[in-house]
């Protein structure tokens, strides 16, 4: 606690007092009744840039992609009643991905709460289940405690949303302040015990075939030198979940880039045929195993991950070290053999050269993958990639040679179509020397093209590059591959002139399907500071390829 | 629990959970929404303030299943949680509140 000499101060400046003192520069949100205190005690901070976003889901968004691009807990608001509900989606997605987000929300009166009082729903019972912890707080003074708690909270550990519901009479009540307590960070994670990563180190040193599977963890924990530094050490094919992608440069000799459902053929097969699996940040996803039982089914498995419950929760580790990968993988290093595996490397590269990761049309930009490369072609590792959530999401996952940790931000475990715009925006806020890309559909963009006004508004550096296939096209390469080709409700009857929709929101468009040169138009855009709307059609009937086909084992790929 | 007679309940495998909580509202409704969401049902469920209030034991009786282990972990996760410990069946507390119930 620091000294200060008293003030009175109502619950709502107490609120953005310890924002600011958090270090909170920037935050979005949308105002609404329940919590125009906390907005006009906002009014005043010299401090805090509120962003307005235009939909509190897209406000969510808005405040991950700040989080995910920075790795600290960012700020989002809403008023009670739909601006809480609209909140939810954002945060379950920040559940399922572990980002740390605090989702301040107003709530009427303590003395109407459990009336229907107008604009009320139970913000606490509905966050409960899709946040790390939640808040009902009862009086100003208790905001001293629980906003410092809710960034530790959100930071410490698996890092992950926590939500603040401030009825407006908290809010309104004033108490006088002269200690402020120290803003909320994260807890010391304890070390793990000698004997099992001693065990670990045995086993990696005995493997004749291991491969590195990293997981979102490895970004979080800011340990993806440590994770390269270990595959290069032991020769360890490595990897990468979605939420990974950026770990390991996706072109290093050992990268076997994204696994699972979408993975390249080489990928799943030298997963079949290891005999050790270093699992680290990761947590066995399905998208990720396929059939659980025929995942790496010849594998023991070291399982490193900072959440005791991820271990042996899909498959059982024979070692399982519950602690920070960073400092594990610290312990692991010194143990570990430099050991060259000729022979398992050899396999490798032969599995990578007879099934490599096709990509048909790479160099033309009118198909995805050509348009996919064509952008990376025109950006340096600077750059940030966000995406939504489709067929899109998968090839630039496959495609785009992501080599940075936190240079791809996407919506993992929720799937959340919507996310890519807001969170492109966020991103862009937190980190405006950056370009920030955003690959979208047309299925997704709609989800929250709102908040194009937002970018055009902050003037954010996000380029939106809309792979337009007039379809839901996850949904009718599904409904093709196994639904008989009946396709439905998939295909768009109506389509939107999405180059009027950008300009009628005040962001300039780039239509490359009328550009006899797209390469050189793409170039000019992309290197035009402000937000721009690229437009691309695709052909409908492109499909993600390989793909596994729900609850098939990995190596059951149809296509590729 | 009604819907089984007392032999039928012996003969299924039961676990008693004793978790340390901090005692305010919402505290039980963390605890239960791990069970609910999972479909896992609690046969039985006793919560009292300990000693000063600022402090409730929560006594859970459940069925032992092969997700038990991954609920406790949950468990031991939330916030305001400060404890878990697992018992058998034979536990005391659960057998001794049966007069309540007859």
């Amino acid at each position: 606690m620091t000294k200060q000499p008293p003030e009175t101060l109502s619950g709502a400046q107490i609120v953005v007092r310890l924002l600011e003192r958090q270090g909170v520069r920037t935050l979005a949100g949308i105002p609404g009744g329940a919590i125009l205190p906390i907005y006009d005690a906002l009014s005043k901070s010299a401090l805090i840039h509120h962003v307005l976003a235009r939909h509190e889901q897209g406000g969510g968004f808005l405040a991950q992609g700040m989080a995910r691009a920075t790795g600290l807990p960012a700020v989002c608001m809403a008023s009670s009643g739909p601006g809480a509900t609209n909140l939810l989606t954002a945060i379950a997605d920040a559940k399922l991905d572990s980002i740390p987000l605090v989702a301040i929300t107003g709530q009427v009166p303590r003395p109407m709460i459990g009336t229907d009082a107008f604009q009320e729903v139970d913000t606490y019972g509905l966050s409960i289940p899709i946040t790390k912890h939640n808040f009902l707080v009862n009086s100003a003074d208790d905001l001293l405690s629980v906003i410092p708690r809710a960034f530790r909270i959100a930071a410490s550990g698996r890092p992950g949303p926590v939500l603040v519901d401030i009825p407006k009479d908290v809010q309104n009540q004033l108490i006088e302040v002269d200690e402020w307590p120290e803003p909320g960070c994260a807890d010391a994670v304890p070390a793990p015990a000698a004997s099992l990563t001693a065990r670990a180190a045995a086993m990696i040193n005995e493997a004749a075939r291991p491969i590195l599977y990293l997981g979102g963890g490895v970004v979080h924990s800011g340990a993806a030198p440590l994770a390269l530094t270990l595959a290069e050490k032991a020769s360890l094919p490595t990897v990468m979940t979605l939420m990974a992608l950026g770990a390991m440069p996706v072109d290093h000799a050992l990268s076997l880039g994204m696994l699972g459902m979408h993975g390249a053929r080489c990928t799943n097969l030298a997963l079949d045929e290891c005999d050790l699996l270093i699992a680290v940040g990761a947590r066995f996803d399905d998208r990720a195993t396929g059939k659980v039982a025929g995942f790496c089914p010849q594998a023991r498995i070291i399982h490193i991950d900072i959440d005791p419950s991820e271990l042996d929760k899909i498959k059982t580790a024979h070692v399982g070290i519950a602690g920070d990968v960073s400092t594990v993988l610290q312990r692991l290093l010194p143990a570990i053999d430099a050991s060259p595996r000729q022979d398992w490397l050899a396999r490798v590269a032969s599995l990578k050269e007879a099934q490599p990761l096709r990509m048909p049309g790479v160099d033309d930009p009118r198909t995805p993958y050509g348009l996919i490369r064509a952008v990376a072609s025109c950006l340096d590792d600077e750059a940030t990639i966000t995406t939504d959530v489709g067929q899109h999401q998968m090839w630039v996952a496959q495609a785009y040679p992501l080599r940075r940790p936190r240079q791809w931000l996407t919506s993992g475990g929720l799937g959340t179509m919507g996310f890519g715009v807001p969170a492109a925006i966020g991103a862009a806020l937190a980190e405006p020397q950056r370009t920030v890309v955003c690959f979208t559909g047309d299925g997704s963009i709609l989800m929250n093209i709102q908040e194009l006004v937002t970018a055009a508004e902050e003037g954010v550096n996000v380029k939106i590059v809309l792979m337009n296939n007039s379809s839901l096209g996850l949904v009718f390469q599904q409904q093709t591959l196994f639904y008989g080709e009946r396709i439905y409700a998939s295909k768009f009857k109506g389509m939107p002139d999405f180059i009027r929709v950008a300009e009628g929101f005040g962001v300039a468009a780039l239509d490359l399907d009328q550009e006899s040169e797209p390469l050189a138009a793409l170039a000019r855009a992309l290197s035009t500071p402000g937000p721009m709307l690229i437009h691309a059609s695709i052909a409908m009937h492109e499909q993600v390829l390989p793909m596994v086909p729900p609850g098939a084992a990995n190596k059951e790929m149809i296509g590729g | 629990m009604n819907s089984l007679t007392r032999t039928e309940n012996q003969a299924l495998a039961r676990t008693v959970l004793e978790l340390e909580v901090n005692n305010h509202a919402g505290v039980m409704s963390h605890v239960v929404g791990l069970f609910s969401r999972r479909a896992y049902n609690v046969e039985a469920i006793l919560v009292m303030p300990v000693g000063s209030g600022e402090t409730s034991r929560i006594w859970l009786l459940v069925n032992e299943d092969e997700r038990l282990d991954q609920m406790v972990k949950q468990v031991e996760k939330l916030e305001d949680v400060l404890s878990v410990r697992r018992h058998g069946a034979e536990h005391e507390v659960f057998i001794r509140l049966e007069e309540f119930f007859r």
